[in-house]
């Protein structure tokens, strides 16, 4: 197709030409700096920490209700609460709100703890997250302190003291998925907003 | 008595807003016509500085490198809460926004929550990591990131459970400004447009949530859309024209403008792009709104509008009676822009629009004033904030009627100041 046009002002277009197409801003986007690294399979493997309602990132492993017990009353109990409930740190155990047959002084210690009105039991939807949550950031003085094995432990304790799993449950990657949580069925979400930013 | 010559433009002594503009002619021509008086019958012997201060007979003291507020303003602080728990690490810091004046809060004097302690972060050793459902999975340093476009903004930025307890108390507790409003901040936030990042990663087709972590002891991390993302979120790196404090998140936080405290995540290091959210710790329990109907309402992003007269305020007292005072508080929105903002001296029975200082910017913090003569008797002093969407304060009863009585996060009912004859400042409920 070229033949006859060996002109090499036409060469030169030909080879200077695509330099100004495909550095030209693509529709939509604006012109940005390529300064971020390749990220390996490997580093994100290590830092790929969280885990996902549906189970996704959780790792092999499993705990019982009775080995949590042990690693709770030793780790856990001075800030949450022997049961899960006397607080000072954030309820673990019983419903949301002020009153609760299972913890009738609740209203008295809510004046000091304001938090406590609010519970894990109670409210949140994933029984994923309370692992997510403990392997992450718990003991509050040893974060990350815990084996995947004494973390599904101490979630299966939680749930037992919220009368979610029976004492005989073994925890694990499969089973902490058919945990019904109660906060789950109450779960709305305001997001995306509907109509808003108008009334 | 009210004099023919005043404007009142509402009940209780509300003055028009331009009352004080009107009357500063008058004021410079009386001073201008009171004449000299010497004294003294041997002037040559006379020295000056018998009646001058100590400071303007002795040379100064030496400045220093990293200035500070002077020593007599030692008791504008922040103010940890009670109520956090002991084992904290919880804390929460208040600013002293009645000691404040204009829209920009000290970095010093900015609020800050953190769940875990404030972390000790090497910005040399610190990296962002973009991953998940993203063409290429990037790594990015302090020194690359400080080589990208940042754009500046002044922005609010308020704890979804700033006010909580007017929310869930059932008489109004007697505190200041700072106990029940120190949640809430304004700053110039500098940073990174996030799309320019995210796009250099390339945005999968199915991406629409980003876990958002940070690189403290408890990974604190919260779901965003990512349309907020591609919106107006930045990675902050600057506050006040100088790099993050840790308290705010050395050396970058994410910075979603108009968005709940929390969602800000600090010490930012990891953006995980995915097509659900995570249901982290925060989103699961304590960032929640519990409505009235017993259903529990997660991903209520927005701070809604708001607004709070800081003078006079909570635990104050006028100085005298029957005076000139100016009114003066902050309002602001999540959704945008203030409109305007009516200030009530009778309890909420007759209303007058403020006047709007001159920076009415979008999600920032704004300044209204209106000058009021006290008259000496009780009044009840109250703002109202309308934004430019039309959205309004609501009253402290429709905002309780919404959700349950133990639910305290997104408070943005109206306040109430009650002043006593005696000119004690209190909070109440109206």
């Amino acid at each position: 197709m070229y033949r006859g046009v060996c002109n090499q002002w036409f060469l030169l277009l030909l080879l200077v030409g695509p330099m100004f197409v495909f550095s030209a801003e693509p529709l939509g986007q604006e012109q940005v700096t390529n300064l971020g690294e390749v990220l390996s399979k490997t580093q994100i493997n290590d830092f790929d920490i969280t885990i996902f309602p549906d189970g996704r990132n959780l790792p092999l492993g499993e705990g019982s209700v009775s080995k949590g017990r042990e690693i709770y009353q030793n780790q856990c109990a001075l800030c949450h609460g022997k049961e899960g409930i006397e607080g000072p740190a954030a309820r673990l155990v019983g419903s949301d709100g002020w009153f609760s047959f299972s913890d009738p002084f609740r209203i008295l210690r809510i004046d000091k703890y304001p938090i406590l009105l609010i519970s894990v039991g109670g409210l949140w939807p994933h029984a994923t997250s309370i692992f997510d949550y403990v392997r992450r950031a718990m003991p509050h003085y040893a974060p990350k302190s815990l084996n995947n094995e004494q973390v599904y432990a101490i979630t299966a304790y939680i749930l037992y003291l919220n009368n979610l799993v029976g004492e005989k449950t073994i925890l694990n990657k499969k089973t902490i998925l058919d945990v019904a949580m109660p906060g789950n069925e109450r779960s709305i979400s305001a997001w995306p907003e509907v109509a808003k930013p108008n009334l | 008595m009210k004099s023919k010559n005043i404007q009142y433009v509402a009940d209780g002594g509300l003055l028009d807003r331009r009352a004080f503009f009107r009357g500063s002619a008058a004021f410079t021509a009386a001073m201008l016509a009171a004449p000299r008086v010497m004294s003294s019958p041997d002037v040559s012997k006379a020295k000056i500085g018998e009646s001058h201060p100590t400071w303007m007979k002795i040379p100064g003291t030496n400045d220093m490198p990293y200035g500070l507020p002077s020593r007599y303003e030692k008791h504008v602080q922040r103010h940890l809460a009670e109520g956090a728990p002991e084992t904290s690490l919880f804390s929460v810091w208040h600013s002293p926004i009645e000691n404040q004046r204009g829209i920009i809060t000290p970095s010093g004097l900015h609020f800050s929550v953190n769940h875990n302690g404030v972390p000790e972060i090497d910005p040399q050793k610190h990296e962002l990591m973009i991953h998940g459902l993203v063409e290429k999975p990037l790594k990015f340093d302090m020194e690359s990131l400080l080589r990208y476009p940042q754009v500046s903004n002044i922005y609010f930025l308020e704890c979804a459970g700033n006010t909580a307890s007017n929310a869930v108390s059932l008489n109004a507790l007697d505190q200041n400004c700072q106990e029940l409003f120190g949640q809430v901040s304004g700053s110039e936030w500098t940073g990174i447009p996030l799309k320019y990042l995210l796009q250099e990663a390339g945005l999968k087709s199915n991406a629409k949530w980003v876990i958002a972590e940070g690189a403290d002891g408890g990974s604190h991390a919260r779901s965003i859309p990512v349309e907020k993302l591609l919106d107006d979120a930045i990675i902050a790196i600057y506050q006040n024209g100088e790099r993050l404090r840790p308290s705010q998140g050395y050396p970058m936080r994410l910075f979603v403008p108009g968005w709940e405290g929390n969602a800000n995540v600090k010490w930012l290091h990891r953006l995980e792009v995915t097509d659900q959210p995570a249901f982290t710790k925060d989103e699961s329990g304590l960032y929640s709104d519990i409505l009235d109907n017993g259903k529990i309402q997660r991903f209520s992003f927005h701070m809604d509008v708001k607004s709070v007269i800081t003078h006079p305020s909570g635990k104050q007292a006028l100085p005298e009676k029957k005076g000139f005072y100016e009114i003066s508080g902050l309002a602001w929105s999540g959704y945008g822009k203030i409109k305007k903002v009516e200030v009530s001296a009778d309890g909420g029975k007759t209303w007058a629009e403020a006047q709007l200082d001159a920076n009415v910017l979008p999600k920032s913090l704004t300044r209204f004033s209106i000058p009021w003569q006290w008259d000496g008797q009780p009044a009840s002093l109250l703002s109202r904030a309308t934004d430019e969407f039309g959205r309004v304060q609501p009253t402290r009863d429709v905002w309780r009627d919404k959700y349950a009585s133990y639910s305290f996060n997104h408070y943005n009912a109206i306040q109430a100041w009650s002043v006593s004859r005696h000119g004690l400042v209190e909070n109440s409920y109206v």
